[in-house]
């Protein structure tokens, strides 16, 4: 049915779907190497038995979306259209399924100092309900995970640690976790809460609007990344749930997990009570196109095993002077060099989007490669993020791409392409 | 055009042959399968056409897909308007919506599809 291929035979495929994927050197990246025709077979095609289903599985496909594999999940691309779904996130709210993304809990007097030891950012200054960017890195610093550490408590209990990494890198990070924690014979509760709980994004300008009668004690006064536990509000599953104000479509908003068997419920209700707010569905699609106007790093595009935080611009998430973790010795060392290349945000012109992988050229060589790229909705125009050498990474650097042989002029423009107004 | 008396690729375009003239097109199915048209390129007049090669590229925001020439011959006409609006497709893909017209060399190539023959392969394919 589809067929993993290697970039440079991208050119010979008829058509294919542009990588939704994200695994980077363990490439699960689905092009599919067929005609037309059998492409439009792929889009209604659901599922294989290797895939993971989230609890919402069948409640995509009674939403008529149109399932791809992403990173070892069956998940909705897009439920109507990409733009539409795009637009109403920008515009009101915009509902996606994010249980494919890794939920990792760690409990116990040596949690703290344990994941001081394995991220990139000080977890020991972490407030009650504060939630911060991190990476795993290696002893290179190269990255191996773009994570979201969190520290929640319910009432009157002991505060505990939420971990969220990528679905593609669920099994490396914890394989990494895991031997961390024998090694150091740590007094950590570790578990890996993926498969039993459901994580939805509400996204938009009115998804506070929308949230804040159904949840106890209410969602207006918890600041951007910041979380709590609280209980929902019937008509949604009356549960206990994790609120954390954080997204990544660059627009306010939450993300909501609750168990499995509430995440299917809980998804409908939204989207009923959503629909008079202007709230639709969002696939990966829209999901991307999102991220992308929002500056946000994808791993697999802009990170990997070999980029380091520094050339991708997210240095604000690495704690130099503070606790020792895998990695920082190389970052101090790498602080002091000058980079090979950095992360920049790319404007193109004309119609014709760069996609990932295409050489990016100037002063008549190739000094980057794109990383991502699409259509922007929002500015209605083709926009990149790639890599390109220091020297021409300056606001205003025009550039050439080299768009599977034609080339397009381009310019280097500041990230984030989209900001939301305060 | 109507739809009943065109011929069909199995790769979802549409042509209409007069004499040896065949305007062609993608289908309806098509433009509603892709969703979120963004660019087209299409080739220049005077441009050789080759039956089951690339005469252009389609791209919505997820995919890029060639467009395939349903027969062999020269461009002889591209239809520009769509370039600059490609929401023609969304609207009137069988009229204003035509892409090129190809003046053929060879005959019509056998495995064309008609109007029955293709709306049986799209409802195969969970139209």
């Amino acid at each position: 049915m589809s067929t993993t291929v290697n970039k440079s035979d991208e050119l010979n495929l008829y058509s294919y779907l542009l990588h939704l994927d994200n695994t980077g050197a363990v490439s699960t990246i689905t092009l599919l190497a067929f005609g037309f025709g059998q492409w439009l077979k792929f889009v209604t095609f659901h599922t294989t038995t290797q895939m993971l289903n989230t609890p919402l599985y069948n409640w995509h496909l009674s939403r008529s979306a149109r399932m791809v594999e992403f990173g070892g999940w069956a998940m909705p691309v897009q439920y109507s259209s990409v733009i539409e779904e795009h637009n109403a996130t920008r515009n009101a709210i915009g509902l996606t399924d994010v249980s494919h993304m890794g939920r990792f809990t760690f409990d116990g007097g040596g949690a703290c100092a344990f994941l001081d030891s394995v991220l990139s950012r000080d977890v020991t200054s972490l407030k009650l309900g504060q939630i911060r960017y991190s990476f795993v890195l290696n002893e290179n610093a190269g990255i191996l995970d773009d994570v979201l550490i969190g520290m929640l408590a319910r009432e009157n209990q002991q505060p505990y640690y939420l971990l969220v990494v990528n679905a593609s890198n669920r099994d490396k990070i914890k394989t990494v976790i895991e031997n961390q924690l024998a090694a150091k014979k740590a007094d950590v509760t570790f578990a890996d809460n993926t498969e039993s709980s459901a994580m939805l994004a509400l996204q938009g300008a009115k998804a506070v609007e929308l949230l804040e009668p159904y949840v106890v004690g209410g969602v207006k006064t918890l600041k951007y990344y910041n979380g709590k536990i609280a209980e929902l509000r019937s008509p949604l599953p009356v549960h206990e749930a994790v609120i954390t104000r954080t997204g990544y479509t660059g627009e306010d908003g939450f993300e909501i997990t609750v168990p499995a068997n509430c995440g299917g419920p809980l998804a409908e209700t939204l989207r009923t009570f959503g629909e008079p707010f202007g709230l639709k569905l969002v696939g990966l699609g829209a999901r991307d196109t999102l991220r992308l106007e929002a500056g946000m790093p994808l791993y697999g595009h802009e990170l990997s095993e070999t980029v380091n935080p520094f050339e991708a611009g997210l240095a604000y998430a690495c704690c130099l002077d503070g606790a020792d973790y895998t990695g920082r010795d190389a970052l101090r060392r790498i602080a002091n060099l000058q980079l090979e290349r950095v992360r920049v945000g790319i404007a193109i012109e004309g119609r014709k989007p760069a996609r990932e992988g295409c050489p990016i050229i100037a002063d008549g060589k190739q000094i980057g490669i794109t990383t991502s790229g699409s259509y922007s909705p929002t500015l209605d125009r083709p926009i990149a993020m790639g890599f390109v050498s220091p020297e021409y990474s300056s606001q205003g650097q025009m550039l050439q791409i080299d768009i599977r042989g034609k080339i397009s002029g381009a310019v280097v423009v500041p990230l984030p392409f989209y900001n939301r107004q305060a | 055009m109507e739809k009943t008396n065109l011929l069909y690729t199995t790769s979802h375009e549409w042509l209409a042959v007069d004499g040896d003239v065949v305007t062609v097109g993608i289908t309806e199915f098509a433009v509603k399968s892709l969703t979120d048209l963004v660019f087209i390129d299409l080739p220049q007049v005077g441009r050789a056409a080759a039956a089951g090669e690339s005469f252009g590229e389609i791209e919505s925001v997820k995919a890029v897909s060639d467009l395939l020439a349903p027969v062999t011959g020269e461009i002889v006409g591209v239809n520009d308007a769509l370039v600059d609006n490609l929401e023609i497709l969304n609207s009137d893909p069988y009229d204003k919506g035509w892409m090129v017209r190809i003046k053929m060399t060879s005959p019509l190539p056998t495995g064309l599809l008609d109007f029955k023959t293709y709306q049986q392969q799209c409802s195969e394919h969970g139209a």
